[in-house]
C-alpha cells in the first residue's frame, strides 16, 4: 500500500454524525483477517447492511446511495474515530477507497493511524464544513472536490478553501517516508538519551532481576 | 509548580520534532493477539528489529475463549489462526509472551500493573485504547495503532503532540455502594465524549486519594471515553505498597532509588492546569448509562432524558438514535428497565477488589430467574486469588457463570455474543451500538450495580 498523499480528487460523501466510534467503523467480529487487508467488507457493517449474514445493503446508508457509492472523501462530524485504537478501522476505510476525511475534529489515535496509512485528515470550521456538506447533497452540483496537501487547499470548482496541517506530518505524507525510518535518522539522539537515562533511572532496566 | 504530567513528560522527552510535536521515550510496549500480532508481522516483513525485546510483552486476551478447558479454538472466524500466529511471532521476536495456560495470562491492562511491568513514572504503549488504565499507578500509558506499535518497538520512542492538562478534582467522600466507576461515569457525562480531546486528565482530590489503586485504574481506564490522551493519578504510599514485590518491579538498591523518585510524582501545590473540573462526591449516586455512548449516563434513581430538552441539534440527533437503538422511551425510570444479562468483566472492572465487592453483594442472594449472569476475572492471577479466597463460590452459587480470564463479552471477543436485542447491565467501558454483539443493548455500571441488578432482574441500586 502506498503511504504517500499529495493530491486527491474524488467524490465527497456527507457523514455528519458526532462521536463516530471505531466499533461502528468496523465491529470486532468483522476483523476476521490477521493481516491489514480484507477489512473493507466489514466497513460500517451495522449501518451498511440490513442483514449482516446475507450482506443485504441498507438503501438509507449514505455509501449505498448512487451518488456516493464511489466516494473517496468523507465529510465527518466531531470526534470522528473515537473509542478503540484498532487500526483495522483505517485499513477498512482505505481499502474501501477513502483517501481523505474532512471534519470538525478527529480522535488523536485515529488521526495518527490515518497518517500511517497515507490518509489525510483535514479539520475545518463549522461554516466551511457545512458549505461542503450542502454542496455534496445538492443534486444540481458536482460532489467532487480536490484536496491538495502541497498547497494545503481544497478546491471546489473555482472556490478555494485553505487548511492547516502539521508541517512535519505533511512532509511525511508528501514524501511517503516511513515514520520509523524518519525516527531512525535521529539514532544519535536516541542513543544519547538512553545512555543518560540508564544513569538517571537504572531501576527501569533491571526487570525485577 | 509542575503538574504530574509535566514531570512525566520532562523525564521522557527526547527531542522536539516540530512546534508541538516531540519524540518521547517509550519504556514498555505491551501487545495482544488482536493488534499486536499484526505489528510483529509488520516489523518482520520490513526486516526491522525490535530495539530491546526485553521491554516488549505480549498477552492473549482479545480473541481467546474464556470458557474453562479452552484451547486455541474460538468461535471467532480466523481467531485460532490469529492466536497461533501471535505465539509464533512472539517467539521469533524474542519477546515475553503470557500465553494460554500461564499464571500470568490475562487482560493486558490488568496484567501490566499486576506484574510490575507498568511502574510509576514509566511510559507504556499498547495497540489498545485502554492503555491509559496504567495511570492508576502513576504510569503514563496511551493507546496507539498497530503501525505506531511497530514504531515503538523499533525505536523505543513515539512522536507525540504534547497534550494540555486537565485537573479532575473529586471532592468529598463517596457513600457506601458508590464506586470509582460511578465517579468516572459522572465525569464523562459532565465533560462529554470529546471533552478530553487533546488533554491528559489528572484525577485528584480526597475522593481519589481514598480509592485503592485498582479503583484509580478504573478512573484512568475511562479517560479514553472522553477522548483524552491519557488519565493519571499522583503517586502516594498506596501506590508504592501496591508496586512492592511485583514480579518485574525493581529490587534491592534499585527499589530504593525508584521509590525516592516515585515519591516526587505528584502535582505540586499551586501547579497550573490548562483546564479544571470539580465533582462533589458527597451526594454522588451510582451512575448507569441509558444510551450508546458513555457520556449518556445518569444517576440510577433518575429518568431516561427527553432528547427534545437538548439544545445542541447534533446531541439531540444522537440521543434520538440512541433511544431507538436501546429500545427506551424518554421519562422511563431506569429501575423499571428489565435486563436479560448481567456481565462482570473487562479492563475497567475485573480486578480482585471488584470481585470482592460483587461477592459481598451476592452473598445469600440469587440471580433473578431468566437472567443470564457471567463473571470473567481480568487475569488468571485474579481468578486464582478469587478461588483461593472462596469468592468464586459465592459468585457461582448466586447463579453467575465463572470463567477463565480474558476480554470476553466486553466486545464479542472469542466470537461470543448475548443474542440479538438482549439488554445487558455491564461493568465494561463501552455501550456503543453493536459493541457486545449485533443489536445488543448495553448499560454501563459499576460491578456492585451489575450484581444488584442481576438479582432483581431490573436495573437496580438495592
Amino acid at each position: 500500500m502506498n503511504d504517500l498523499f499529495q493530491r486527491h480528487t474524488g467524490i465527497a460523501a456527507p457523514f455528519m454524525h458526532d462521536n463516530v466510534d471505531t466499533d461502528t467503523i468496523i465491529p470486532s467480529r468483522e476483523m476476521r483477517s490477521g493481516t491489514k487487508s480484507g477489512m473493507s467488507d466489514g466497513l460500517f457493517a451495522d449501518w451498511r447492511y440490513t442483514n449482516r449474514q446475507s450482506r443485504e445493503l441498507n438503501p438509507e446508508f449514505v455509501l449505498n446511495q448512487e451518488a456516493f457509492r464511489d466516494a473517496s472523501i468523507l465529510l465527518t462530524g466531531r470526534n470522528f474515530g473515537c473509542g478503540s485504537s484498532r487500526e483495522h478501522a483505517v485499513w477498512a476505510l482505505r481499502e474501501f477507497g477513502f483517501r481523505c476525511f474532512i471534519g470538525h475534529s478527529f480522535s488523536s489515535i485515529f488521526a495518527h493511524n490515518c497518517v500511517r496509512n497515507g490518509i489525510l485528515t483535514v479539520r475545518l470550521g463549522a461554516a466551511q464544513l457545512q458549505q461542503l456538506v450542502s454542496r455534496a447533497v445538492d443534486p444540481l452540483q458536482s460532489n467532487q472536490l480536490t484536496v491538495n496537501l502541497e498547497t494545503q487547499q481544497i478546491t471546489v470548482d473555482d472556490q478555494i478553501i485553505q487548511f492547516d496541517y502539521p508541517q512535519r506530518l505533511r512532509g511525511l505524507l508528501l514524501s511517503g517516508l516511513d515514520p520509523i525510518r524518519y525516527t531512525q535518522r535521529l539514532q544519535n539522539e536516541l542513543d544519547a538519551w538512553r545512555e543518560n537515562d540508564m544513569k538517571v533511572r537504572p531501576w527501569l532496566y533491571g526487570y525485577g532481576k | 509548580m509542575e503538574t504530574l504530567f509535566e514531570k512525566l513528560w520532562r523525564t521522557h522527552e527526547i527531542c522536539q520534532l516540530s512546534d508541538d510535536e516531540f519524540l518521547v521515550n517509550v519504556d514498555r510496549v505491551f501487545l495482544h493477539e488482536r493488534t499486536g500480532s499484526i505489528a510483529l508481522k509488520g516489523l518482520a516483513e520490513k526486516q526491522i528489529p525490535i530495539m530491546t525485546p526485553e521491554s516488549v510483552f505480549c498477552t492473549m486476551d482479545h480473541i481467546v475463549s474464556t470458557r474453562f478447558g479452552r484451547t486455541d479454538a474460538t468461535e471467532l472466524i480466523g481467531g485460532k489462526e490469529a492466536i497461533q500466529a501471535t505465539r509464533a511471532a512472539a517467539k521469533t521476536a524474542g519477546i515475553t509472551l503470557f500465553d494460554l495456560g500461564s499464571r500470568d495470562q490475562g487482560i493486558v491492562h490488568v496484567v501490566s500493573p499486576e506484574l510490575g511491568i507498568a511502574l510509576p513514572g514509566t511510559t507504556v504503549v499498547c495497540p489498545d485504547s485502554h492503555t491509559c488504565t496504567v495511570g492508576g499507578v502513576g504510569a503514563l500509558g496511551w493507546g496507539v495503532g498497530s503501525s505506531d506499535a511497530e514504531h515503538a518497538m523499533a525505536t523505543n520512542s513515539l512522536p507525540v503532540v504534547k497534550p494540555k492538562t486537565m485537573n479532575a478534582v473529586f471532592t468529598g467522600e463517596t457513600k457506601d455502594g458508590v464506586a470509582a466507576k460511578d465517579m468516572v461515569l459522572k465525569l464523562i457525562s459532565q465533560v462529554g465524549a470529546r471533552g478530553g480531546l487533546g488533554y491528559v486528565i489528572e484525577y485528584s482530590g480526597p475522593a481519589v486519594q481514598s480509592l485503592g489503586i485498582e479503583g484509580r485504574m478504573t478512573l484512568c481506564n475511562m479517560a479514553v471515553e472522553m477522548s483524552a490522551f491519557s488519565g493519571i493519578v499522583g503517586v502516594d504510599e498506596h501506590t508504592i505498597d501496591y508496586v512492592a514485590e511485583r514480579r518485574y518491579a525493581p529490587t534491592g538498591e534499585q527499589w530504593e532509588q525508584a521509590v525516592s523518585y516515585w515519591r516526587t510524582l505528584h502535582s505540586n501545590e499551586n501547579a497550573q492546569f490548562d483546564e479544571s473540573v470539580e465533582i462533589d462526591c458527597n451526594d454522588l449516586e451510582p451512575y448507569v448509562t441509558w444510551g450508546t455512548n458513555p457520556q449518556q449516563a445518569i444517576p440510577i434513581n433518575e429518568k431516561v432524558p427527553d432528547p427534545e430538552e437538548l439544545t445542541d441539534p447534533a446531541e439531540r440527533e444522537l440521543a434520538v438514535r440512541s433511544l431507538t437503538y436501546m429500545g427506551l422511551n424518554p421519562g422511563q425510570q431506569l429501575s423499571e428497565i428489565p435486563i436479560d444479562v448481567a456481565f462482570i468483566g473487562s479492563c475497567t472492572n475485573s480486578r480482585i477488589s471488584d470481585l470482592r465487592a460483587v461477592a459481598e453483594v451476592l452473598a445469600g442472594r440469587k440471580v433473578a430467574p431468566g437472567v443470564k449472569a457471567i463473571c470473567v476475572p481480568g487475569s488468571t492471577a485474579v481468578r486464582l486469588a478469587a478461588e483461593a479466597e472462596g469468592i468464586h463460590e459465592v459468585i457461582r452459587s448466586a447463579g453467575f457463570e465463572w470463567r477463565e480470564a480474558g476480554c470476553s463479552l466486553c466486545f464479542f471477543a472469542g466470537g461470543e455474543s448475548f443474542g440479538e436485542g438482549k439488554r445487558v447491565i455491564s461493568s465494561t467501558n463501552r455501550n456503543f451500538e453493536g459493541r457486545q454483539g449485533p443489536n445488543v443493548r448495553t448499560h454501563l455500571a459499576s460491578p456492585i450495580i451489575v450484581a444488584l441488578s442481576a438479582c432483581r432482574g431490573y436495573i437496580s441500586g438495592s
